[in-house]
Formats: structure tokens, C-alpha cells, sequence
């Protein structure tokens, strides 16, 4: 089974975001990268298959240099090969990201491409989609399990309130989402294993971004709410000021 | 070129969500600023007569595509629906209508096939839209970034363009009662083939009877400081009184007190109910950005430097197994109920 997992590198989800200098994107001044924590998902189930059912696990990003970082974690956890489409510049929209990413997965035609259902960065959930349209596979995305079975899949989608069961058959693109599996951590042999693997690199192919972004800003702040600090004693008060006051109730 | 805007709208039962009367509100609006026609699509069965209330929203044509009709051309034995399909049609029916611009609802479905509609119409897409304004006859959206935690204004190149509306935060606005004019839309006429159904629903299970905090109104979330699952029955009694869905911090579901799909935040859901209760949540930065857009914050932490409170509206500093009860009481007394 020839699998690709696609994998990004994101802030971390405990990075406070100040505005660059360009007021288009976020300062990286003192930023920590991570995977993207629903890829690690990604990974662990191409892992898991490849020791089912024999086959490879590719992992590949699109973005600049840095996006090795992310590769090089999937390395760790365990994927064979790592392919970075180097992009010259950081400022790419989701578009450009799939198209390249499309371009280069139809030419390995793979069995199974897997993606997190989202990165936390831009937070789109279209990647998987995107790039399933462009080179003609079935998607599912949101993934909280998957079964193959020969070619046919059979996969649960989280939605509001439940879960939808969906089928499809190979070759195909899965977006997980947190729940399918439990990633694993990284062990020092495969850490040590890793470090002499190397990242092919190749061009991308297309560059022209569909959206521009003409400015970033910080959500409106709050003013300071008010603090109860007797307890019970002051919760007539304060249900009375969200029924009077900010009339929610 | 004139600007046509096509709105999506998701039907179930035979009936709309409350998004759906977000997205035909905001196209009627968008339609105002531009000066164009929009029309409204969904597909479903049985779904005429509230079809034609949408009119009282501003619809004037509502497009219907028979969902058994649709499903017939399924290769997958018990469709229920299907994302690919429903992708095909809403692109199909946008290009025979000339619409360049289409809304849909950010719904789960929604999200599902709007990637693959941007894709087929070759549009650019922006997902999770927040708010929408037009500056000199463009378009610009706004979107949530790193969860929350920053906001882009998004300008598009060309001038196909899909968005989709984050559910709870567009305004719903009845602007009369004329009722919509409903145009069926053959399924023939729609170039699909077995193809377009690259994948198919067979069922949709639903986990509880419960409210999903994706879709509630209001939210009552407990964290650590409820100091074990034993004690959520009074997150759950409150929720219940105030008909709110019960959320969770991401320590207390990744401690398997609470299932993942109660789960606020950076990793679990983002949600901008009108009343959001924090009880026992510290605030950690990925719980915030999963809620800090909610209209009114209410938090109960017994630390007074917990950051919650500095985006609450009402913070109690106190001890929560105390406030729980006393609140739940107090809510029963002024509700009547």
C-alpha cells in the first residue's frame, strides 16, 4: 500500500499572536513550531496501516525550508521518505498549497493520501477536499475511524451531534481528526533512525494565489467585566444582570 | 461582468436550520451592496412549503433539487446523501444559473462540500467567513486565523468567489412574509453521473439526544476544577435548566472525564454561542480561542488570576461546588421552571 501523508508546520497552539510589521501576517519573533497536531494523526494512521498491510508511507509539505521541520517529525514517528515542494516564498494561500501538493501526489498515484482535517494555522478544512477534486479521488474528511477493507472504506465522519458513516472505495483522501487513533511518541531509535534520512526536494509547480490578504488584526478586545467575589451570596445579582443587563437569558 | 449570488442552503427533514436563514439574510444584504440578483438553492424532499418561507428572509426564487431524485444516480446501495454529489449540483446549478458568487452555511456538510465547489468552479474560497462588507464593489471577508487568535481581511483575485458563514454569528433578519417562488430543478439537467458520487452517507448516527455545543445557544463547560468526571452532573444539571449543551476543557477530555465531542477550543470546536458559563476552567490559550467570541462570558474559577477572567464579562471568584448549585437554583426560580 503506497501511502502519502501531507504534513505542515503551524505555531504552536500556545503561541500568543502579535501582528507583523507588514500587518498581514503574525511577528515570528520567538514563535515555536510544531506539526500540525491533527497531521500527527495523519501519520499514525498511515503507520498503522503500513504494518497491516505492508507498503510505504511518504510524508510530504508544501511550503519554504522550514517546512522540513515537519517532515522530519513524521521521520521520527516512523514514515520511510520525506518530499518538501519548496516554496520561495511564505506567502501562499490554501489554493496554491493543494495545487502543488495535487500535482505532485498524481504523479506517485498513490492507494491513500492522508492529511490532518485541518492545519491550526489558516484553519480551512479544505485541503484534503481541494486536493481529493483536483486529481479526481473520493474525500472524507474528519475522520474518527477508518476500516479498508480490500478497496472499499468505510469510514466515520464526526459531525454536530454525531457522526455520519460513509463509504468509498481506493484509491481515496482521508482528513483525520482527533479520536482515530492515539499517535505514538517518537523513541530515541527512531529518533537516532531519522536524523540520516534525507528530504528529496522538489519545485513546485504553480504560484498565483486566488485570495490576497490586505490586512491581519487582533480580535476586538474586551473591557474588563465585573468580578463577584462573595460566592453563592451573589449569584441573585449576577442572574439578574444577565437577564437585565446583557439580556441573554 | 454583473455579479449573480447563489445561496446554498442545507434542508433535513424537510426543514431549515437556523443557518440556513443566516445565508439567505447575508445574501440578500450582499445583493443589496453589489446591486445584483441572488437566487437560493438547496436539495432535499418534501421541502416546498418551508422553502417558500424563505422568502421572508428576502428570497424570491428558491431552486429545489430532489434529493431522491439525486440519490438514484448512486452507485452506493442506501445513499442517504452524498458530499460529492451535493458538490456537483450546487456547482453545476451556480454555472447554468451564471452565479459567481456563492454562500453556503459553514455547517459540517457545509465545510465538506465547499472545498470541492471552489475547486470545480475554479473560485477563490474562503472558509469560516465572520463578516462580509463590500469596499468599492469588492468583496472582502473577514476570517478567523490561529484559532481565533488573530482576524484576516481577505480580498479575491478574479471574480468567482465561494464563502462560507460561520453558523451563530451572521444575523437572521425577516424582512416581510411574501412567500419565495420555488423552481424545481431537474436532476437530468445536471450532467451527474455515478462518478460524482465518489463517496455516499449510508448513515448518520446521532450520539445523544444531547445538544452539540457547535449548534447551542447557550454552553455550560466544566475543566479540571470540577476535579473529577463524578462531578459534571452539576455542569449537566445547569445545561439542563438553561436548555444550554455541556462543553469541556481539552485536560479534562484528554483525561477521559468528558468525550472529545464536548470538547472546546483549538482542538476541538469553536463556538460563539450567546452565553458561554466557564466553570472551573483556568482559560489556557487554546480553551480562549475556541471561545472568545461568544456574546456574553461568564466564568467561575475559584483562582482570581485565572485568565479566563480577563475576557469575562461576569467572573465569579469562588468555589464552583458552591456557585453551581445556587445558580442552577436561582436560573429554576427566574425561568419558572
Amino acid at each position: 500500500m503506497k501511502i502519502i501523508v501531507g504534513v505542515s508546520l503551524v505555531p504552536d497552539s500556545t503561541t500568543k499572536v502579535k501582528i507583523g510589521a507588514d500587518k498581514k501576517t503574525i511577528d515570528e519573533a520567538g514563535v515555536s513550531y510544531i506539526l500540525n497536531p491533527y497531521d500527527e494523526f495523519a501519520v499514525e494512521e498511515a503507520l498503522q496501516l503500513k504494518e497491516k498491510n505492508g507498503g510505504e508511507v511518504i510524508a510530504i509539505s508544501f511550503g519554504t525550508d522550514k517546512a522540513k521541520e515537519a517532515i522530519k517529525k513524521a521521520f521520527q514517528m516512523g514514515a520511510e521518505k520525506g518530499v518538501l515542494i519548496k516554496s520561495a516564498t511564505a506567502d501562499f494561500d490554501t489554493y496554491t498549497a493543494a495545487k502543488n501538493l495535487a500535482d505532485y501526489i498524481k504523479g506517485q498515484s498513490p492507494d491513500l493520501v492522508l492529511f490532518g482535517k485541518t492545519s491550526i494555522d489558516f484553519d480551512g478544512l479544505s485541503v484534503p477536499a481541494m486536493v481529493a477534486e483536483m486529481i479526481d479521488y473520493p474525500c472524507i474528511n474528519v475522520v474518527v475511524k477508518l476500516d479498508i477493507n480490500g478497496n472499499e472504506i468505510t469510514a466515520e465522519r464526526e459531525i454536530e451531534g454525531g457522526k455520519e458513516i460513509v463509504v468509498s472505495t481506493l484509491p481515496a483522501v482521508i482528513g483525520t481528526q482527533k479520536g482515530i487513533n492515539n499517535p505514538r511518541y517518537p523513541n530515541l531509535k527512531s529518533i537516532m533512525a531519522s536524523k540520516s534520512k534525507p528530504v528529496e526536494e522538489v519545485a513546485p509547480t504553480y504560484n498565483g494565489n486566488k485570495y490576497e490578504v490586505t490586512e491581519m488584526k487582533l480580535p476586538p478586545a474586551k473591557s474588563a467585566g465585573k468580578i463577584f467575589t462573595n460566592g453563592a451570596a451573589d449569584v441573585p445579582e449576577l442572574v439578574k444582570l444577565l437577564r437585565e443587563e446583557a439580556k441573554v437569558i | 461582468m454583473s455579479n449573480k449570488i447563489l445561496a446554498f442552503v442545507e434542508s433535513k427533514d424537510g426543514k431549515f436550520k437556523n443557518s440556513a436563514f443566516e445565508v439567505v439574510s447575508e445574501a440578500k444584504k450582499l445583493s443589496g451592496e453589489l446591486g445584483c440578483e441572488f437566487e437560493v438553492l438547496t436539495i432535499g424532499s418534501g421541502v416546498d412549503a418551508e422553502a417558500e418561507n424563505l422568502g421572508s428572509y428576502g428570497a424570491t426564487k428558491v431552486l429545489v433539487v430532489d434529493l431522491n431524485d439525486l440519490n438514484a444516480k448512486s452507485k452506493f446501495p442506501g445513499t442517504q446523501y452524498s458530499h460529492s454529489a451535493f458538490a456537483k449540483v450546487v456547482a453545476e446549478t451556480g454555472s447554468q444559473k451564471g452565479a459567481n458568487i456563492i454562500l453556503i452555511s459553514g455547517t459540517g456538510l457545509g465545510k465538506e462540500i465547499a472545498p470541492r465547489v471552489a475547486i470545480k468552479t475554479d473560485s477563490a474560497f474562503c472558509q469560516d467567513c465572520v463578516a462580509l462588507h463590500v469596499d468599492s464593489g469588492n468583496i472582502v471577508a473577514t476570517k478567523p486565523v490561529y484559532a481565533g487568535k488573530s482576524m484576516i481581511d481577505m480580498k479575491f483575485n478574479g471574480d468567482k468567489i465561494l464563502i462560507t458563514l460561520r453558523p451563530n454569528v451572521f444575523k437572521p433578519t425577516k424582512s416581510g412574509d411574501a412567500k419565495a417562488a420555488i423552481e424545481k430543478v431537474d436532476v437530468g439537467s445536471l450532467n451527474i453521473t455515478d462518478k460524482d458520487f465518489s463517496s455516499a452517507v449510508k448513515e448518520v448516527v446521532v450520539s445523544s439526544e444531547k445538544l452539540d455545543v457547535a449548534e447551542a445557544d447557550i454552553i455550560v463547560s466544566g475543566g479540571r476544577g470540577l476535579r473529577g468526571p463524578e462531578n459534571f452532573h452539576l455542569v449537566e444539571t445547569l445545561a439542563g435548566v438553561l436548555g444550554a449543551a455541556t462543553g469541556a476543557s481539552r485536560a479534562v477530555v484528554d483525561a477521559g472525564w468528558r468525550g472529545h465531542g464536548e470538547q472546546v477550543g483549538q482542538t476541538g470546536k469553536t463556538v460563539s454561542p450567546s452565553l458561554y458559563i466557564a466553570v472551573g476552567i483556568s482559560g489556557a490559550i487554546q480553551h480562549l480561542a475556541g471561545m472568545s467570541s461568544s456574546k456574553c462570558i461568564v466564568a467561575i474559577n475559584k483562582d482570581k488570576d485565572a485568565p479566563i477572567f480577563q475576557i469575562a464579562d461576569y467572573g465569579m471568584v469562588g468555589d464552583a461546588f458552591e456557585i453551581l448549585p445556587a445558580l442552577t437554583d436561582e436560573f429554576k426560580k427566574v425561568l419558572g421552571s
